[in-house]
């Protein structure tokens, strides 16, 4: 008979437990997928969305406050957005980004739009990352930037007022760790999408171009001119990337390495990704290292700018002429067109900003 | 009329009658193409890329630090002129080692067959058509060219006759002349026959491109001259078409 009590508390115990580890296996977010903007869903592959996070409603407004939120970063300073500001098309106004107490970094911080559609999952500038929800883990432990621990950051959220209840919300545990935080994030991220620029529109057949944005367009489009399309897609590429590493010319000796760094491998030397062409409006300055201020700077630099080195792309053509050389109305023109790929309802979302 | 009429109509239901529709039927048989490389005798692979360490027939030292190119319309023909066409398109990149081997999804019946040959690029019936993959890998040909895709992009460097390290980009794609309104093409697809097989079971055929016939044959291929902007350049086109006849051949069948 003594022993009855014991059986029963094991017994609650089993239930309780039981019934809790089914709670947190049945809890289903209310699922949230990306809006697929026309062109994209007509011209290109579906975006990448891992099966094990999918996008939800509650992922995605818990991934948002912890993007906005500094309490990510050692000293409450430092959120993501500072270095990936709304209105920049989630940029940095400067050319090398700062991280806590003002340390400065080692390139300019990229752009974050339509990046569901990176097939090949790598992140930065140099791919050093595979996946969104890894690419996550990066800046938080950064020295340059936000100068954490993950287990500091999980235990700052696990006692802030908040967050317990919203990562229960959002994946069905109120115990909060860096693989969750990566998810959440990156949620945010794929939902941040971009296609309702003018030239979208021209696709679709709502605007029509000026004849400057068009000559712009075929000087992108031409083999003898710009050639640009090769790298930084076309009317049947909407994300205006191939997300793919080269080396543009930038410099005779490298002083970043970029993918060789990462890969070891010297033909990688210098190699960078592609940068949307989205945008271009609210993303200056441009390149890895945010050393052009101007689109007349970049263009200049294909035109005349180029410099030769061992891993020049093939694709950089009359390098010993400094570059393809465009006459001056080409490229005003073409910087006409590449403005017309800045979408500012994008900028102006205010479901995307805090 | 009504004789030409019937005869056309006739002729039609013929034609239509000997090719088999793939989709439906599930035979014992699958095959796969596999894509081996080499520079004349010396086989390459992408452990090979961006080392200048092969000699064209004009004897340029060059290296090559992207190949990608399409096959499609995989068809097996019997004697008797049924054919069999696969669907599946194929875009091979050497960087890429699952590409190098082609398994179309459906299967064939097996039998003898006297003819086997597949596509090289698209024929114009496919290349204007929208495929989301290749527009995803960036594979388009601008509107101003005609449109439609590359069929191959060879690309490296090469030590120019200044003693120069100079880059080449070997795009191949329909011949355009467009300095001509509307545009004059003329076509560069084309399609290697690899003979007759007889089918027992499923099977591999193992192909080879010898990439130094690019620039070999008929054409002795001068890189200083042509090197870049060969897109728009029909000419340089016309004589890829031209330089293609030794490219691909036949290593072995191997029934597994």
């Amino acid at each position: 008979m003594k022993k009855w009590p014991t059986y029963l508390f094991i017994l609650v115990i089993f239930i309780s437990t039981a019934c809790s580890k089914e709670n947190e296996a049945s809890y289903v977010p209310t699922p949230s997928p990306l809006n697929i903007p026309p062109l994209f869903e007509s011209l290109i592959l579906s975006p990448v969305i891992p099966a094990n996070n999918p996008q939800t409603i509650e992922g995605i407004a818990l991934g948002k406050k912890l993007f906005f939120d500094p309490i990510l970063s050692i000293d409450n300073s430092l959120a993501c957005a500072n270095c990936h500001a709304p209105e920049l098309a989630f940029s940095d106004s400067e050319s090398i980004s700062s991280g806590v107490n003002g340390t400065l970094g080692s390139r300019n911080a990229m752009p974050l739009f339509n990046l569901a559609w990176n097939y090949d999952e790598l992140f930065f500038w140099d791919g050093k990352t595979f996946s969104l929800e890894h690419q996550v883990f990066v800046p938080v432990t950064d020295p340059l930037e936000m100068q954490n621990t993950w287990p500091v950051v999980e235990n700052k959220l696990q006692q802030h007022a908040e967050y317990p209840e919203l990562f229960e919300k959002a994946f069905g545990t109120s115990k909060i760790d860096s693989v969750l935080v990566g998810k959440a994030i990156a949620q945010f991220e794929r939902s941040l999408i971009s296609a309702n620029s003018k030239f979208d529109k021209y696709l679709l057949g709502e605007a029509d171009l000026t004849p400057e944005e068009r000559n712009g367009f075929e000087v992108f489009m031409d083999e003898n001119r710009g050639d640009c399309f090769h790298c930084h897609g076309s009317d049947k590429n909407p994300l205006w990337t191939d997300n793919i590493f080269h080396n543009n010319g930038l410099d005779e000796n490298f002083k970043d390495l970029g993918l060789g760094a990462i890969t070891g491998d010297p033909a990688d030397n210098g190699k960078f990704k592609t940068p949307s062409l989205r945008n271009l409006a609210f993303t200056a300055p441009y390149m890895h290292d945010g050393r052009f201020l101007t689109l007349e700077d970049v263009i200049n630099h294909y035109s005349e700018g180029l410099k030769n080195s061992a891993t020049i792309d093939p694709l950089m053509k009359k390098v010993a002429n400094g570059g393809v050389n465009l006459s001056d109305k080409d490229k005003a023109d073409l910087k006409k067109f590449l403005l017309s790929l800045s979408d500012y309802e994008f900028v102006n979302n205010s479901s995307i900003n805090k | 009329m009504n004789k030409i009429l019937a005869t056309t109509c006739l002729l039609c239901m013929i034609l239509c009658s000997c090719h088999k529709d793939l989709d439906d039927d599930v035979f014992p048989t699958s095959v796969t193409f596999n894509f081996n490389h080499s520079w004349d005798d010396t086989p390459v692979t992408a452990t090979d890329f961006n080392s200048l360490k092969f000699t064209n027939a004009h004897g340029e030292l060059l290296s090559i630090s992207k190949l990608r190119y399409l096959i499609s319309r995989i068809t097996f023909e019997k004697p008797n002129g049924e054919y069999f066409t696969f669907d599946d398109y194929f875009l091979v990149d050497l960087t890429q080692e699952n590409t190098l081997s082609l398994t179309p999804n459906n299967t064939i019946p097996p039998g003898e067959y006297s003819h086997v040959y597949f596509t090289f690029g698209f024929n114009n019936e496919d290349n204007y058509m929208n495929y989301t993959d290749l527009n995803s890998a960036s594979w388009n040909v601008p509107e101003m060219l005609g449109g439609g895709y590359h069929f191959m992009q060879l690309e490296g460097k090469f030590i120019d006759a200044t003693n120069t390290e100079t880059g080449y980009a070997y795009h191949y794609i329909r011949a355009v002349d467009n300095t001509q309104s509307p545009l004059v093409f003329e076509d560069t697809f084309f399609t290697v026959d690899i003979g007759a097989v007889n089918l027992s079971k499923s099977t591999n055929f193992n192909m080879n491109m010898n990439i130094a016939e690019w620039f070999k044959n008929p054409n002795t291929w001068d890189l200083n001259q042509l090197n870049n902007m060969l897109m728009p350049n029909f000419d340089a086109q016309m004589m890829m078409y031209q330089n293609r006849q030794n490219v691909f051949s036949l290593e072995s069948v191997n029934p597994f």
